[in-house]
């Protein structure tokens, strides 16, 4: 007769206590001493940076660029900049455990946001270590590091989006240049930044995949024209780029000609990596203040809490918000064995957090009521906040692979559903 | 910090999931269901002897040794098959109630925090050679003979047979309260693991299906209105089990933080999970999914029982968001 016993006593016989190798969900030693260094410096710098920078507005992009690429400064004087990028490009090379702890620990204490260094620090930074020249690599990755240079990205057109392969941005060859003319959309920062990832055609006839290469493109070339976009929650967040006959060097080509496609999927696969964690800890404290909220307003003579299916709606959301946070615990767990970023395992988390982030918000607005058409703080609740919050939260079901490509990437690759018919290569 | 199942975790998941596929294969089940015997003999032997009841028990008094994590990885199996019989019951019982351990005595429960102020309803009366009553106050253990159930005609899952219960005897008292929160939180993590089988195994089915089913000249699955649902299935899964074996470890290692908060976290994912499971295979099914040529329908069933069991999600819910908003007042 089957039983499980034996595998009980060949465990026991087998050398590693079974304690010892079960499932383990605390932080090493060496995590917690990483944890008190960080919690230290991060108790003294973050009061002195706020005293001695002030919050720009949401328009202000200038002075946005500029706390931004301060603060990165800050963290790269005191060795916290790049803490995910190996100790060879100057960076923190922290294990994936510690990358955790440093986004729990700057969010405890509300330090500033990576803002504006996003894409060089999580996009074309770990792009070009992967897949740069060395020249390119040593031009670029300090600079990025220290704060001094801000990139943005160009990759989506008007007319490619989540067929993004279909690009037509054509990029032609005239000696040492490549001549780009074409447009890109969605261009965060672009009239602020230093240099832009910049996906052109290169090859009209080859097939769709074939025909692409990954540029460095300098936002101060002659014959680029800036439109900015007023995203929902009204400030300028985005913008389309035109490129009238803009002269590219073909030294600022990473990768070979026509190499294009892969290397932007090397850098989707650091976008989906530990990038929702510190908006995870956001979601967390914003369900808190939800259920504060709803015990402040009154309605009827009754406060919103006193409503329990909204009361059980925000225990669903916190419910799922902890197995979230357990499911990143695993990725960056599975990640620490593999030595890889996360691969398919973020379109599930980010599928399940975005829906989860605008359900969030939704339910904020349904407290809210009627107070929740003012955008203006009144009453004494935080309007402005609140409502950009339930704005923007719109965005991420889109942004960065929609809803719908997670879904295909998911049913493709993870459960080996056949791929739909396709009109063209 | 290493959230992953260890070599050894992986192996005794996989052993007992080829066990459950060879004994609990759905031929098996349907049989079960034909000769309206949830318990048959011979399996429930099979079962003890696999160590199932004895998961938890040390092994110096006729146990496996194991920690709730890892039991919790073999509810999910006994899920995932939709084992018939007082399989829970008996495993919580094993350790104090005699016969237990070996699978001699059948052990029912009842908890009565889940029939307040409704019928009695006794699930597989007629094998039970004991019965676990579960109160606010207490944890009493009742002799079947004493018992007196009038069958219910029909229940909802077949495989579940069920009894009202006319005279409920007090019994022996066992324990007092902290032991009645504890088998009921136990009661409430190894439901949720089972939920978690149960969606895992809803998914399987509807993948497999979408594979093979053809319309307008291909696999139903190459269509985005269909695979959408299945990516969606395995989302819900990947979510629940991460919910179910964070609550495993952590009852495992106190430090770890609020245990009820995780269990109750598991409830609500869990039975999320196997709820919208269960249907959308139906969905995904088509018609043959709402008839019994298709065993969709089992596990449906399974869920919805479960989902009564140890507690309801929405009870969870709200214990989670009175936690949130520091509300003690519930």
């Amino acid at each position: 007769m089957a039983t499980l016993k034996p595998y009980r006593r060949q465990r026991a016989r087998g050398g590693v206590p079974f304690h010892e190798a079960r499932m383990d969900l605390r932080y090493s030693e060496a995590d917690e001493r990483f944890r008190s260094e960080l919690r230290a410096w991060l108790e003294d710098a973050v009061p002195r940076f706020e005293d001695s920078h002030d919050v720009p507005s949401a328009d202000d992009l200038a002075g946005r660029r500029e706390y931004d690429t301060a603060w990165q400064g800050t963290l790269f004087e005191a060795g916290f900049a790049g803490i995910d990028w190996p100790a060879e490009y100057g960076g923190r090379g922290a294990s994936p455990t510690e990358q955790l702890v440093f986004h729990e620990e700057m969010a405890r204490v509300g330090a500033p946001y990576v803002g504006m260094n996003f894409v060089g620090l999580l996009h074309a930074g770990p792009t070009l270590m992967s897949e740069a020249s060395t020249e390119q690599k040593e031009r670029h990755l300090p600079r990025i590091l220290r704060g001094e240079e801000v990139w943005c990205q160009g990759f989506s057109e008007p007319g490619a989006g989540s067929d993004l392969a279909s690009l037509r941005c054509a990029a032609a060859r005239d000696g040492d240049e490549y001549v780009v003319n074409g447009s890109k959309i969605w261009t965060s920062y672009g009239e602020v930044a230093d240099y832009g990832e910049l996906l052109v055609r290169t090859d009209p006839e080859a097939p769709k995949h074939k025909g692409i290469s990954w540029l460095i493109l300098d936002m101060r070339t002659p014959g680029i024209e800036i439109r900015p976009l007023r995203a929902i929650q009204g400030s300028i967040e985005f913008n389309e780029v035109f490129f009238d006959d803009v002269r590219v060097p073909v030294r600022n080509r990473v990768g070979a000609e026509n190499d294009g496609w892969r290397i932007a999927m090397v850098t989707f696969s650091f976008e989906r990596g530990t990038a929702f964690v510190s908006e995870m800890i956001a979601v967390s404290r914003a369900t808190k203040e939800l259920a504060a909220l709803a015990r402040k307003v009154t309605r009827n003579s009754a406060t919103a809490w006193d409503d329990v299916a909204l009361r059980r709606e925000i225990g669903r959301l916190a419910a799922e918000l902890d197995a979230l946070w357990a499911l990143v615990k695993r990725n960056v767990s599975e990640a620490a064995r593999s030595n890889q970023p996360p691969g398919l395992g973020g379109s599930v988390l980010k599928l399940a957090f975005t829906e989860l982030n605008q359900r969030l918000s939704e339910l904020t607005m349904q407290v809210l009521g009627r107070a929740g058409i003012a955008r203006s703080d009144i009453g004494g609740l935080p309007l402005d906040d609140l409502t950009e919050k339930a704005l923007r939260s719109l965005s991420l079901t889109i942004a960065a692979g929609t809803s719908q490509i997670q879904r295909n990437i998911v049913a493709e690759r993870m459960l080996g559903l056949p791929r739909e018919q396709r009109t063209e290569s | 910090m290493d959230f992953v199942l260890n070599d050894e975790q992986a192996e005794l998941q996989s052993a007992f999931r080829t066990f459950c596929d060879g004994r609990f294969d759905i031929d098996t089940i349907r049989r079960l269901d034909a000769e309206g015997s949830s318990v048959d003999p011979d399996l429930w032997g099979e079962l003890a002897g696999m160590g199932v009841f004895g998961l938890r028990v040390a092994e110096s008094e006729g146990g496996v040794g194991l920690s709730v994590a890892e039991a919790v990885l073999v509810f999910e199996e006994i899920g995932r098959a939709i084992v018939p019989g007082p399989v829970l019951w008996t495993h919580l019982a094993a350790g104090f109630v005699p016969g237990a351990v070996d699978g001699s005595a059948v052990v029912g429960g009842i908890d009565l925090g889940d029939c307040a102020g409704g019928p009695i309803l006794l699930e597989h009366p007629d094998a039970l050679d004991c019965v676990l009553v579960l109160d606010d106050t207490g944890v009493r253990l009742v002799d079947g003979e004493d018992l007196d159930s009038a069958p219910v005609a029909v229940p909802l899952d077949p495989l579940t047979p069920i009894g009202l219960v006319t005279h409920l005897p007090a019994g022996d008292e066992l324990g007092g309260a902290e032991m009645a929160r504890r088998l009921r939180r136990e009661g409430a993590a190894f439901v949720a693991a089972m939920q978690l089988g149960i969606a895992e195994s809803a998914t399987d089915q509807a993948v497999s299906y979408a594979k093979e089913r053809e319309q307008f000249g291909r696999p139903i699955g190459s269509f985005q209105a269909v695979k959408h649902i299945c990516a969606d299935m395995l989302v819900r899964v990947e979510v629940a089990r991460a919910a179910v074996y964070a609550a495993g470890v952590t009852f495992d290692d106190p430090t770890l933080g609020n245990l009820e908060r995780a269990v109750d976290a598991a409830t609500v994912c869990a039975t999320a999970a196997a709820h919208a499971n269960t249907k959308a295979n139906i969905q995904v099914h088509g018609g043959m999914g709402y008839t019994w040529e298709v065993p969709a329908h089992y596990y449906l069933k399974r869920a919805w029982v479960l989902e009564t069991t140890f507690g309801t999600a929405d009870q969870a819910a709200d214990r989670v968001a009175c936690d949130v908003g520091g509300d003690t007042s519930t």
